[in-house]
């Protein structure tokens, strides 16, 4: 394997006009071995998977060259575009058939039950059960209700985006802000990050 | 729509975490391989570095594809 620069490497695969197969061939090479310690241990990762995934990364990367910001070796930049597209797909196969309106209609429509009134602890978790739902159900939009609650059911971040029509960092956005908007709610409630963290045991 | 008790307690931590100044997965992406780099030499991390790891704490993909990263670059460090 030659021994590259970071812009050698740049410019062997994206300087003016074509790539150099060579540097192609071991960026390849790179991100086939990168992928096989990343994915180690899993078994959907297999030979087929990891050649599909270093093609689909190879793409990616040479798409992506004008992004990688030069602070870190390019094969390091390289393998994590490689890692995001396996995992990626690993997710997608998994979530392959479920509907988020489905995911996030098949939800517990209740609050858990009511406690005791005498036990202090229990009244302190069932007003922060009450602030939440009540910021859930009035104070979030549809969409960062819908995206909030798949995510916490496990869809992964890509699948959720692509049905919601979203990039991931569009997704994300929805989520913080409904996440601040929760964090807001306790705080007007005049509950503590303390009293959150007792009551859920954190 | 509500929200059984054990995904109540996880957004009650996710909140818990929530900082205004987050920055989101794909911006994530772009700090990774410095970051990992650093963690995997056992070199100081600078904290505008550090800051942007904090993602990591509140997003459980991009926490699994750092340590998947990770693991990646540490046997690469070591030949």
């Amino acid at each position: 394997m030659t021994e590259r620069t970071n812009e050698v490497w740049l410019q062997s695969l994206g300087g003016s006009g074509a790539a150099d197969e060579t540097a192609v061939a071991e960026l390849r090479e790179v991100l086939r071995r990168g992928l096989r310690r990343a994915l180690a241990g899993r078994a959907a990762a297999d030979d087929g998977f990891i050649e599909d995934m270093t093609q689909e990364g190879v793409l990616k990367v040479l798409d992506g060259l004008v992004t990688f910001r030069g602070d870190s070796r390019f094969t390091s930049w390289a393998i994590t575009v490689a890692v995001r597209v396996a995992f990626t797909e690993l997710r997608r196969a998994r979530w392959r058939d479920v509907s988020l309106d489905r995911l996030v209609e098949d939800a517990p429509a209740r609050l858990p039950t009511a406690t005791p009134a005498d036990d202090p602890s229990q009244d302190a978790r069932q007003t922060i059960l009450a602030v939440m739902h009540g910021v859930i159900e009035t104070g979030l939009t549809d969409r960062q209700r819908q995206a909030l609650v798949a995510e916490l059911r496990g869809m992964p971040q890509a699948e959720i985006a692509a049905q919601m029509g979203l990039t991931r960092n569009a997704l994300y956005k929805l989520t913080h802000d409904a996440r601040q908007s929760l964090k807001r709610g306790l705080e007007a409630a005049g509950i503590s990050g303390d009293e959150v963290r007792v009551t859920f045991d954190l | 729509m509500s929200l059984s008790p054990e995904e109540l307690r996880e957004l009650a931590r996710f909140v818990l975490l929530t900082k205004p100044d987050e920055i989101g997965c794909d911006d994530w992406l772009g700090y990774a391989p410095s970051y990992a780099e650093m963690v995997a030499a056992r070199q100081p991390v600078p904290e505008p570095l550090r800051k942007a790891a904090e993602h990591l704490d509140v997003c459980p993909e991009c926490a699994e594809e750092f340590r998947a990263l990770l693991a990646a670059l540490t046997e690469d460090a070591a030949g």
